[in-house]
C-alpha cells in the first residue's frame, strides 16, 4: 500500500545516491566549485498580479544560477534564464523525484525522499515514467484534442447560456472558468461530474502551500481512494473512457491506475481553470489587446500562447533532484542538490523573447515557452488546455462584448498561496 | 533536408504536429511521432526547424545540406 500524496515525505526509502560533488578517486573538487554566495531566500513576493516577483529580472542578469533558501528552509538552486531552464528539464541528469515546495512545514533536508506514490509518473524517472506516459499518450494526441473541439465547444455554450439567463453580477471561476475544465476531464477519465465537490476540495488541499504534509496527505488520500473504487467498478462495468481502458488494458496494477487517474483528474481541471480565469483578467486589464483580438478573432491562437507565456501558472517552478554531480553554467550542482527551473522567469527572458516580453502582446510571434514544461514530462494534456482555452475565451469574449470585472483589480482574490498561480474568484458583469 | 525522428526519445507532445502538420503526425494508437516526409520541400523547411526546436524530447533532428 502506498498513498503518499505527492511530495510528502513521511516514509522512510532507500537513498543510494551520493551526496558529495568530490571526485571519488581522489577527493579532488571540479574547478567549476567557485567559492559559493551565500543563498538567497527564494523570490515568491509579486506586485503586479501578472507579472513573477521583481527579482527575476535581477537574477536572470546577475546571477542565472542562484543558490537560494526554499520556503520551508531546504536550500538548492534556482534556474532563472530560458535557456537553462531549458536545459535543465531536458536533462536526464536531473530526475523528477523531488520535495514538495509548501511554506509550512519545514523540510527535514536529510530525510532520503521516499518513492513516489504509484502511478504518479509525473514524479518519477525513465524506464518507469516512459512505461506510465506512454499508455497515456495516444489519448492526447493533436488529431484526438481536435475531435473533442465540438463537445468542448458545447459544454462552453452550456455554461454561458447559464450564466447568462442567472445575470450578472457572476464569479467566472466558480460559474465558468472552473466547471468547463472539469466537465471535460471528467468526461475524458469517466469521473462522475457529480462527485465534483469532493475531488475539487481534495485537489485545492493538495495545492495549498501552507497545508501540513498531514492535511496534504489526507487530500490525497482521499482522492486515491475515489478514483481506486471507481477503476474497481469499471473493471466489471468498463465505459468508453481512460480508466475503463486502463483497467481493460491491464498492464498498471489497479494503484496505479488510481494514481494515474488522480494525477489527471488533479491536473485536468486545476491548471487550465486558473489560465482561462486569469486570462480573463489579464486581457480585460490590456484593454488594447483585448480589442485587437476582439477585432480579428484569427488571433486566438497566438493569443493563447501569448498567455499561456505571459501568466505561466506554475508560479514556483518545476522541481527537480541533481542525480549526479552536474555542471551548469559554472556552477557545479552537487548530487542530491534540489534544483528549482522557474518556469515563469524563463518565460519572461528577453534573450529569449524580443520585444518587451513583460508586455502581453497577442501578436507576438510564437516561441517556445515553458508554460507547460520541457523535456520528457512536458504537460501530456498540453493539446486539450489548447483546446479548451481557445473555445473558452472565444466565446465568452462573443458571448459578453460588455465583459468587465465587478470589482476593482485589486479587491480579486488572486492564488498567490496556491502552487498553481491564478485567481480564487473572478467577479464579472456585462 | 533530412528529417530523422527518434520515436525512442518521442514523450507523445504534438509539439512537432503543431508546428509542421505536413511533416508530422502521431500515432493513433500512442501518440508517437509518425514522419510523413523525410525530406520536406523548401517551403516546409522552417516549421520544420520549429517543430525540432519545440520538441520536448529533442527526437527530432534535422540534418541540412542533403546529407
Ligand atoms: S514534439 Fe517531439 S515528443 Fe512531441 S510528438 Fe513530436 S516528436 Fe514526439
Amino acid at each position: 500500500m502506498n498513498d503518499t500524496p505527492p511530495g510528502a515525505d513521511t516514509r522512510p526509502g532507500t537513498d543510494l545516491r551520493p551526496t558529495t560533488g568530490a571526485c571519488p578517486a581522489t577527493g579532488a573538487r571540479p574547478a567549476t566549485d567557485a567559492p559559493r554566495p551565500a543563498p538567497r531566500p527564494q523570490p515568491t513576493v509579486r506586485t503586479c498580479p501578472f507579472d513573477p516577483p521583481e527579482e527575476y529580472r535581477t537574477l536572470r542578469e546577475q546571477d542565472p544560477i542562484a543558490p537560494v533558501t526554499f520556503p520551508d528552509g531546504a536550500t538548492g538552486w534556482l534556474v532563472t534564464r530560458h535557456e537553462d531552464v531549458r536545459a535543465v528539464l531536458a536533462d536526464p541528469r536531473f530526475g523528477a523525484n523531488r520535495r514538495p515546495a509548501r511554506l509550512g512545514s519545514p523540510a527535514p533536508a536529510d530525510t532520503p525522499l521516499p518513492p513516489p506514490p504509484p502511478g504518479m509518473f509525473l514524479m518519477m524517472d525513465p524506464p518507469e515514467h516512459t512505461r506510465i506516459r506512454r499508455l497515456l499518450t495516444g489519448q492526447f494526441t493533436v488529431r484526438r484534442m481536435r475531435q473533442l473541439t465540438p463537445a468542448v465547444e458545447r459544454i462552453v455554450a452550456e455554461q454561458l447560456d447559464a450564466m447568462a439567463s442567472a445575470g450578472g453580477p457572476a464569479d467566472l471561476v466558480r460559474d465558468f472558468a472552473l466547471p468547463v475544465p472539469s466537465l471535460v476531464i471528467c468526461e475524458l477519465l469517466g469521473v462522475p461530474y457529480a462527485d465534483r465537490a469532493d475531488f475539487q476540495r481534495d485537489s485545492s488541499a493538495m495545492l495549498r502551500l501552507d497545508a501540513t504534509q498531514e492535511e496534504a496527505r489526507q487530500a490525497h488520500l482521499a482522492m486515491h481512494r475515489y478514483i481506486h473504487e471507481l477503476a474497481l467498478a469499471k473493471r466489471v462495468a468498463p465505459t468508453d473512457d481512460i480508466l475503463s481502458g486502463l483497467m481493460q488494458d491491464g498492464r498498471l496494477t489497479d494503484e496505479e491506475v488510481a494514481g494515474v487517474g488522480a494525477l489527471l483528474l488533479l491536473a485536468g481541471h486545476e491548471t487550465t481553470a486558473n489560465m482561462i480565469a486569469l486570462g480573463t483578467m489579464c486581457l480585460l486589464g490590456n484593454p488594447g489587446q483585448l480589442a485587437a483580438l476582439r477585432a480579428d478573432p484569427s488571433l486566438m491562437d497566438n493569443a493563447v500562447e501569448e498567455l499561456l507565456r505571459y501568466l505561466t501558472i506554475i508560479q514556483f517552478g518545476l522541481r527537480r533532484v541533481a542525480l549526479e554531480d552536474v555542471e551548469l553554467g559554472g556552477h557545479l550542482i552537487e548530487a542530491g542538490s534540489t534544483v528549482l527551473a522557474s518556469v515563469t522567469s524563463g518565460n519572461r527572458d528577453a534573450e529569449r523573447f524580443s520585444g518587451d516580453p513583460d508586455r502581453l502582446d497577442v501578436r507576438r510571434p510564437y516561441s517556445p515557452h515553458l508554460a507547460f514544461g520541457h523535456g520528457i514530462h512536458q504537460c501530456i494534456g498540453q493539446q486539450l488546455a489548447r483546446v479548451e482555452m481557445k473555445a473558452a475565451l472565444s466565446a465568452l469574449l462573443d458571448r459578453f462584448p460588455g465583459l468587465r470585472l465587478a470589482v476593482p483589480a485589486e479587491k480579486v482574490p488572486m492564488r498567490d498561496d496556491m502552487l498553481i498561480y491564478g485567481v480564487h474568484e473572478l467577479p464579472v458583469t456585462w | 533536408m533530412k528529417v530523422i525522428v527518434d520515436e525512442e526519445r518521442c514523450v507523445g507532445a504534438g509539439q512537432c504536429v503543431l508546428a509542421a502538420a505536413e511533416v508530422f503526425d502521431q500515432r493513433e494508437a500512442d501518440g508517437i511521432v509518425v514522419l510523413l516526409d523525410a525530406g520536406p520541400p523548401d517551403a516546409l523547411h522552417a516549421s520544420v526547424e520549429d517543430a525540432a526546436a519545440r520538441c520536448p524530447a529533442l527526437a527530432i533532428e534535422v540534418r541540412r545540406g542533403g546529407a
